[in-house]
């Protein structure tokens, strides 16, 4: 088979899988859905590692290519084809995407396994990898969007996924609504580039670009900061974030996959892939990396005191998110690209320990009520330390070298870059405290409840299904646990899954060792010629290594104190700085902002138009008039139908008589 | 004897079977009225097959007798049923189709 062949097989595999499981819902009882869908993005795995490998075979200059399968819009001045863009970035998104998809597909079999939607559960998921997997290899900006907006689609499916939960919907809207304002950037940027470059395919209009725009001009600004747009609201950026915390209503895999390892990194490799214009653009890219900076700053601050264990991860997230948008924003490509990598292993194995640990507290997510679980469950425990570890930048796991490697490019580069160097350190020494005091507060201390029956053998089941979110009952029997579930690290499936995350969270590192390697750097290097050289800073480097270690050493010592040690210490810091408590636990008051600005001026703008506008003249006058005009043209011909035989027939006969006279007289 | 004597006894047939169809509240009365427009219009037909020397008219003649045998065949089925319905056979009596 081609390298052509294997691409698009990629693809294709997950649309069937999609399509098989939705239209084989009745025959597919038991667990069969669940093997299919694994297999369906296994497949896909394979495929993308043949195409890899065949790949790296071919010559360095002809590393990035087009494949086009058939027409899609051709008119005189747009050419889209239905084509995809094959280069070492691409590559690197698709063996991340299925790879790590298969993987919490397998989890999702075990995990989800006493749930009433389990056949649509994994036709979603399908459906998600293929709509990911076609943003990434688009090769034209039609079906980079079209591939853009199915992922939120996919999203906001998932994320309602147990649609009788209120909190769960609205949830799903508000991520969709979210989502849809980034859309819109995007398409604006979108039109903005081929409005003056001529043309939708990416690699056309990125060699075109230094021709019709000038240098850091202002319509290449505007149409780069309208792309960031978009990137900042998929990958929930400061002030587009407040989706993703909300979007932890949906079930556990699906956060693993979309809302930690997958969509919500798009947004970086939207800017990695848009590289030649954001470079054109330097404002638009300085932009961006404040925004990165500025966002893993506020993130890592919300994450110390949310109680919620799923919502601590997600706030992880969009901190860890934050420093890849700050390394592609200022040129690091592969640093951003290699922390993406890490990032999708260790956080969907925290993700996926998390799943664990909730199943154990029969769906409760509330910190405040875990305690213990470190002897009741050994290895949910060591995948937490190992997803934490490699979290908070310790070395020899991976985090430390993704992290470091970003630090580096952006302090190498000097001047005001200095600023997000210096919180980027910040921004680590939270991170550590953050993961660990998450780890202290479930794992050690006194074993709650839940801890002490798993440790006699006995799953907890809730006698009353609650709500996590808001803590209402729950009769309709949607949402997490179901009558019976399992413990991810006693079922074989998920433990496997869970296990191979873990090694690939400890070894990931190895694709891009600093001074040893550059492995990534190499291999991503076909994808980003003529990109701007970084300066190198040989002692930086070496300086970074040494404090990011120690960073993430203190920043645990820290949370042992805290948390461990000195049990009350967190109560006192609490009431030493009420003012910056209160700005943490209220999330920067971030949702009440946008509420204040937004949302509330257009309900009531909405209402007014629906007491003026709708009422009166679409209800009133358009609706009613054409209603009663309608009415009374029928009544009339109603009349004439009086069910009278005869009288039709002499309807006939009169009517037919008078057309043949008229006929007779005219000729 | 020319055509026109054809036509008109032809179009006397047809004003009985109308002024029948139009008069009559019994539905067998009316089917058998029917008939009597049809046949008039098979006359016409054959009178000018005639007048041509040409065997078309004929044909069609046929052709019609042909579907009034089969309108009379569902027309009394419907009458037939009608009375075992315990209906009473009446055509204004029947106007269940009034708007």
């Amino acid at each position: 088979m081609s390298i052509n062949t294997t691409a698009w097989l990629v693809l294709a595999f997950p649309l069937a899988g999609t399509i098989l499981i939705a239209l084989g819902r009745p025959v597919l009882s038991g667990r069969k859905a669940g093997v299919l869908g694994t297999l369906a993005i296994f497949l896909s795995f394979l495929s993308a590692l043949v195409t890899c490998l065949k790949l790296e075979d071919r010559p360095e200059e002809s590393r990035q290519f087009v494949v086009s399968l058939w027409d899609y819009a051709v008119t005189s001045d747009l050419n889209a084809k239905f084509s995809i863009l094959i280069d070492p970035l691409a590559m690197v998104m698709i063996l991340v995407v299925t790879g790590v998809s298969t993987l919490i597909h397998l989890y999702a079999t075990g995990y989800m396994a006493s749930d009433k939607g389990y056949v649509r559960f994994f036709a979603y998921l399908n459906f998600f990898v293929f709509s990911m997997l076609m943003l990434v290899l688009a090769a034209n900006f039609i079906f980079l969007i079209i591939g853009w907006g199915l992922v939120g689609a996919a999203s906001y499916l998932l994320i309602s996924f147990w649609y009788r939960r209120k909190t769960a919907t609205k949830a799903g809207i508000k991520a969709f609504v979210i989502n849809v304002v980034g859309d819109v950037g995007l398409v604006l940027g979108a039109i903005i580039i081929i409005n003056q470059t001529g043309t939708v395919d990416l690699l056309g209009s990125f060699a075109k670009a230094p021709q019709v725009f000038s240098h850091d001009g202002t319509t290449i600004v505007a149409g780069c900061l309208l792309l960031l747009v978009g990137a900042f609201a998929k990958s929930a950026q400061v002030p587009f974030h407040t989706w993703l915390p909300d979007a932890m209503e949906g079930p556990t895999p699906v956060s693993a996959l979309i809302h930690a390892a997958t969509m919500v990194t798009a947004g970086v490799y939207l800017i990695a892939r848009m590289h030649p214009l954001f470079e054109i653009a330097p404002t638009a890219a300085n932009t961006g990396a404040v925004i990165g900076c500025l966002t893993l700053v506020i993130a890592a601050t919300i994450a110390i005191v949310v109680t919620d264990l799923k919502r601590v991860i997600a706030y992880s997230t969009m901190s860890q998110i934050g420093y890849m948008i700050m390394a592609v924003c200022v040129g690091g490509y592969a640093a951003g690209m290699f922390h993406l990598i890490t990032h999708a292993f260790f956080k969907a194995l925290l993700f996926m320990a998390a799943g664990s640990v909730i199943s154990a507290m029969a769906g409760e997510q509330n910190l405040n009520r875990m305690g213990g679980f470190r002897k009741s469950m050994p290895i949910t425990y060591a995948c937490f330390i190992v997803g934490g570890l490699a979290l908070s930048g310790i070395p020899p796991f991976s985090g430390y070298f993704s992290k470091d490697d970003i630090l580096y490019v952006v302090g190498a580069q000097g001047g005001w870059h200095w600023a997000l160097y210096a919180a980027g350190y910040a921004g680590a020494l939270l991170t550590a405290i953050y993961t660990f005091r998450m780890i202290f507060r479930a794992f050690h201390g006194e074993p709650c409840e839940e801890a002490k029956s798993l440790e006699s053998g006995r799953i907890f089941h809730a006698e009353e299904h609650r709500n996590p979110g808001d803590g209402t009952l729950e009769t309709t029997e949607v949402g997490y646990p179901g009558a019976k579930h399992h413990i991810a690290e006693r079922t074989a499936g998920m433990a496997i899954s869970m296990f191979l995350l873990a090694v690939l969270a400890t070894v990931g590192g190895v694709i891009q060792l600093p001074d040893v390697s550059w492995g990534l750097d190499r291999f991503l290097e076909p994808s980003f010629v003529g990109a701007k050289v970084l300066p190198t800073n040989h002692a930086l480097e070496i300086f970074g290594l040494v404090f990011g270690a120690l960073i993430g050493l203190s920043g645990i010592a820290t949370a042992w104190f805290i948390w461990i040690k000195r049990p009350g210490t967190s109560a006192r810091i609490e009431q030493r700085l009420p003012a910056a408590h209160r700005l943490f636990v209220n999330k920067w008051f971030f949702d009440e902002a946008i509420n204040a600005v937004f949302v509330k001026p257009f309900a009531a703008i909405g209402r007014f138009g629906e007491r003026t506008f709708d009422r009166v003249v679409i209800d009133s006058a358009i609706t009613g008039g054409s209603l009663s005009l309608v009415r009374i043209s029928s009544a009339a011909v109603r009349s004439l139908q009086n069910g009278m035989l005869r009288g039709y027939i002499a309807a006939v006969v009169v009517g037919t008589t008078l057309v043949t006279l008229y006929f007779l007289l005219q000729s | 004897m020319g055509i026109a004597w054809y036509l008109a006894v032809s179009a006397l047939i047809f004003a009985i079977g109308i002024g029948g169809v139009l008069t009559k509240r019994n539905p067998i009365v009316i089917l058998l009225c029917l008939e009597l427009t049809l046949n008039a219009g098979n006359l016409a037909l054959v009178a000018f097959a005639r007048m041509w020397g040409n065997a078309d008219g004929q044909i069609f003649a046929l052709i019609v007798m042909v579907v009034a045998a089969c309108e009379v065949t569902v027309g009394l089925g419907l009458i037939v049923a009608l009375h075992r319905r315990g209906l009473k056979v009446d055509v204004d009596e029947l106007e269940e189709l009034r708007g």
